[in-house]
């Protein structure tokens, strides 16, 4: 109980702090949504003129557009989540909480429920603002999207622990996460169909997990059952899995 | 005798090839402030982290009130409190809020944090965020933040460093009355001076090692024994008379200026006892007594700033 109790005052101490960084909330939820009202009123009526190849499996196609997006808020929030701690590990902050009776599980949970927040918020304010282009009729299941979405959030957000765990300054973990995360979009299968790869390739895009993502997500938001997707939920949680394990053990408090 | 709050055994500590703490023991009594004393890099941080349950030492053993640090975390955090080094809050987080999260985090809650903060200084920085007080009043927020759940031990990890003097004395306040409280002081510094107003009891380490351990007036009298006086006069028989003192050492005159060094605490009384016989004027008196920088010296070979 008492732990719970740490969780939740953290977390929503967290919250409160990260809105009061001078760009916090404007990074965070404005821009994304910007950005996707932006790309709605440039494909606006475009996607159903897209080649056929890119018909059912591409950035053009159905939900094409909300798969980037929400992966790409993904990726930002996991990307800011390393840097807060690694900041707080270099400023001694984690150290300072870990002398205390929390739990250094609470710790990390309250900052993954402070991401999980803000990238709720985010997807829920671009579902409003874009409604003009991508309607959420009753066909797009919204529910199984947000349980997919969440899904992938876990395997890109464990990946980022243990780039967290690895990268010794500040200044170094914002870089080298967008080094290592924003090359894997490009192999997702949303810009370049993954079956059209050289085989070597393929085979890369095969194994990293974003190609996993994308394809999920697309797939739930434009009604695949989920017995479709069986593999590309396993293979997310292998990920999840493999790399919790990881940074488990080689992640640093100070 | 006072029971033992900790008592540390042998412990030893390396880092790769580093030995950062070697054969390490002291014991710790109720309701005394001891001070781990020592330059940086000697081992203090290390030692106290361990005694804390934040490190756990190759070797050794460690008791702090009867709980294992390194099984009995947890429980054993509920009991202390602890400032650590160089270790900061969220920089966008209020006074307040940093209180209260903290209350929050114990079982025992008799400490209010309001109450706290009024003691402490802090009341009207309720509001404040972390990164605009000054360093003074971070350090008191953090001794706040040590005493919410009001320990039993409170660990204390060099303090004032980097306080302005004004800062320190006031810290320095506060924690005797922690200690007046009933409560037990463990901390660290390589202020020597601190260490000697503050501490009942105090270990001396230098790599690694402990080299001695008592108050710092025995630690003195134990090393540095020898006293000093300077005095100024221009009559003829000072020189004669002052090196007939039983006590006396050596008698060095430049001038009009005498220096009588000695050993013993009889010796100043011996010297003002031979003036006054003797009707000898003097124009300037003055005693120099050895401190546990001299101390650190004797036992070194160098000042601790080196």
């Amino acid at each position: 109980m008492n732990m719970l109790r740490g969780l939740w005052r953290l977390t929503w101490i967290e919250v409160k702090i990260f809105l009061r960084e001078p760009l916090g909330a404007i990074g965070t939820i404005v821009v994304p949504v910007l950005a996707f009202v932006l790309l709605g009123r440039l494909t606006a009526g475009r996607s159903a003129k897209a080649s056929p190849s890119f018909a059912l499996n591409g950035l053009l196609g159905p939900g094409g557009i909300p798969t980037l997006v929400s992966m790409l808020i993904t990726i930002s929030a996991v990307l800011s989540l390393v840097t807060i701690i690694s900041i707080y590990r270099e400023g001694g902050i984690l150290k300072r909480l870990r002398a205390t009776p929390l739990r250094p599980w609470t710790i990390l949970t309250a900052h993954v429920l402070v991401k999980l927040l803000l990238t709720a918020l985010t997807m829920a304010a671009m579902v409003l603002a874009g409604r003009r282009y991508f309607a959420i009729g009753p066909e797009i299941p919204l529910v199984s999207f947000t349980v997919a979405l969440l899904i992938s959030t876990l395997s890109i957000l464990s990946i980022g622990f243990i780039i967290a765990s690895i990268v010794p300054t500040a200044r170094f973990a914002q870089p080298i996460g967008a080094i290592i995360f924003y090359p894997m979009i490009a192999f997702s299968g949303l810009f370049v169909p993954i079956e059209s790869l050289p085989p070597v390739l393929r085979a890369v895009a095969r194994v990293l997990p974003l190609s996993h993502s994308a394809r999920l997500l697309q797939g739930i938001w434009t009604g695949d059952p989920w017995s479709a997707h069986m593999g590309d939920v396993a293979a997310l949680a292998i990920v999840f899995v493999v790399c919790v394990a990881v940074s488990s053990r080689v992640f640093r408090w100070e | 005798m006072r029971r033992q709050v900790i008592h540390v055994s042998g412990i030893r500590k390396t880092y790769g090839k580093t030995v950062a703490v070697d054969e390490v023991s002291f014991d710790v009594s109720d309701g005394e402030i001891f001070g781990l004393i020592g330059p940086n890099g000697a081992g203090k941080t290390t030692t106290m982290e361990c005694v804390e349950g934040i490190r756990t030492p190759d070797r050794g053993s460690i008791a702090v009130l009867g709980l294992d640090p390194f099984r009995d975390v947890y429980e054993l955090q509920e009991r202390i409190g602890v400032q650590l080094q160089q270790a900061q809050l969220q920089k966008r987080i209020k006074v307040w809020e940093a209180v209260q999260l903290w209350a929050s985090l114990y079982r025992k809650k008799p400490a209010t944090g309001d109450l706290l903060l009024e003691q402490l200084g802090l009341a009207d920085k309720r509001n404040a965020w972390f990164m605009t007080l000054s360093g003074g009043q971070k350090q008191r927020l953090f001794i706040a933040l040590a005493l919410i759940n009001d320990p039993e031990v409170v660990f204390l990890d060099e303090l004032t460093t980097g306080l302005d003097p004004q800062a320190r004395r006031a810290i320095w306040d506060l924690v005797r009355g922690i200690r007046d409280r009933g409560k037990t002081v463990f901390l660290t510094t390589h202020l020597m001076e601190e260490a000697e107003r503050l501490c009942d009891r105090v270990a001396i380490i230098e790599h690694g090692r402990i080299i001695d351990i008592d108050s710092p007036r025995r630690l003195v009298d134990r090393h540095c024994p020898e006293r000093s006086v300077t005095l100024s006069s221009d009559d003829p028989h000072a020189d004669g008379c002052l090196a007939r003192i039983p006590r006396v050492e050596s008698v060095a005159r430049l001038g009009s200026r005498f220096t009588i060094r000695g050993t013993g605490d009889g010796f100043v009384t011996d010297v003002i006892q031979c003036l006054s016989e003797n009707r000898i004027t003097v124009t300037e008196f003055r005693t120099e007594l050895p401190n546990l920088e001299d101390v650190f010296l004797t036992l070194t070979g160098h000042s601790i700033r080196d």
